[in-house]
């Protein structure tokens, strides 16, 4: 949704619209009052329409300030896939023998129910889970890894991320297509859109890495 | 006895002090405070308009009710000078981001002077328009939607005489003007109403 007293610039577009809608009314009430109301709801219910649906200007770039210089910085977003051998693999191959401070984020979905509740304390906990265990099993591996819980809204949860932690790439684990809701909603090509950073995609497949794993 | 505070039980390396804020970002506390502005406005005007529409739709008062008249063209007019305002507001702030500090003095002070024309030019209509607060259904709501939105003018001024002092002062510059901008997007919301207030009463 886009807010139409965001900047000035935009409460001025909104104010030229209204105007232009305003004339519109006008001229069609001096034909019919009818037709002056049924342009009342089509020009209110356009303009909300165009409003509620269009997305918020790209966020200007992020400064990061204080990223340890010499040190390759990988951001991970994960949620139930933390912790797949897949997503271990590759962050190893990614790091490839160089010093490298990673950073787990584990965004605490959540209803959006319960989000507008204010009733998070359950996903962030729950999350947190996630992460503790994730980084214990990273650094088990040998890796440099710290973890934190994100927002519950994963583009949100890597642009707060990046505020604090200059990353030189991003890792978005996700379940494979048909099970994956971040896939659904095109999480990683919106990531790709938004932020100028190379974002590796990892599929992870929890329910075959549990058969390889009884086999 | 010495009285002494007992410290509540912690478990080791546990935060003490007040809990550690963990807002989402998702809504920064700025754009869920002008959320919150836009909301409580849409209530205030929201609830004047439906008195608008119980008086006149509901209760079929002509409007205006015979043998009290509006002047519209005087109304248009004031119109054209608040619309004109917002282009000047809008020219204020582009002047600044480009580093025209003489451009951002001008347009607020012009900005300041069309806002006063407006609302002098409504007292003056109020004086004269033949009419009270006490005359009816109609005379009551015209007064209370005009007023509502004078009042709002009236605000912007303030704002708008502070922002021009500070113009004048050379308190803002192209990296920093975001007192010019929140400014900005107040008159342009009052401007909005108006457009809404003036088509409603006036025209309609």
């Amino acid at each position: 949704m886009r807010n139409p007293l965001r900047s000035e610039d935009a409460a001025f577009r909104f104010l030229v619209v209204s105007i232009v809608g305003a004339v519109i009314v006008v001229v069609a009430a001096t034909i019919n009052v009818w037709v002056g109301v049924a342009a009342a709801i089509l020009v209110v219910g356009g303009v909300t329409w165009w409003y509620w649906t269009r997305p918020s200007p790209a966020a200007a770039p992020i400064a990061v300030e204080g990223t340890e210089p010499g040190m390759h910085h990988i951001l991970v977003i994960a949620n139930e896939t933390v912790g797949g051998g897949r997503l271990r693999a590759e962050l190893q191959r990614l790091t490839g023998g160089q010093p490298t401070q990673i950073l787990v984020v584990a965004p605490a979905l959540n209803s959006h129910v319960r989000h507008w509740a204010s009733d998070e304390d359950g996903a962030r906990a729950a999350a947190a889970e996630r992460v503790e265990a994730s980084v214990a099993r990273l650094a088990s591996a040998g890796l440099s890894v710290e973890g934190q819980v994100g927002d519950g809204e994963p583009l949100q949860a890597i642009e707060d991320a990046l505020r604090t932690f200059g990353a030189d790439e991003i890792v978005i684990s996700t379940h494979p297509e048909g099970r994956s809701h971040w896939l659904e909603q095109g999480l990683v090509e919106e990531a790709r859109r938004r932020f100028a950073v190379p974002i590796t995609h990892v599929v992870v497949d929890l329910e075959a890495e549990d058969e390889e794993r009884r086999a | 006895m010495a009285a002494h505070a007992e410290p509540a039980p912690h478990g080791h390396g546990e935060h003490h002090g007040p809990p550690v804020p963990h807002y989402s970002s998702r809504v920064t506390p700025a754009v869920l405070g002008m959320f919150l502005f836009i909301g409580t406005e849409i209530m205030l005007f929201g609830s004047f308009f439906t008195a608008y529409f119980f008086v006149r739709v509901v209760a079929g008062t002509p409007w205006p009710t015979p043998p009290f008249h509006l002047p519209i063209f005087v109304a248009f007019i004031n119109t054209c000078i608040l619309v004109t305002s917002s282009f000047t507001m809008h020219w204020a702030l582009t002047s600044i981001k480009r580093g025209n500090a003489w451009g951002l003095r001008a347009g607020l002070l012009l900005t300041f002077l069309m806002g006063l024309t407006f609302l002098i030019t409504q007292v003056i209509e109020y004086a004269r328009i033949g009419f009270n607060t006490s005359d009816g259904g109609f005379a009551t709501i015209f007064f209370c939607l005009t007023g509502l939105h004078g009042a709002h003018v009236f605000v912007g001024l303030t704002i708008l005489a502070f922002m021009t002092v500070r113009a004048f002062r050379g308190h803002f510059s192209p990296e920093h003007h975001h007192g010019v901008e929140i400014g900005g997007i107040y008159w342009h919301f009052v401007d909005v109403m108006w457009i809404v207030v003036y088509t409603t009463v006036y025209i309609l």
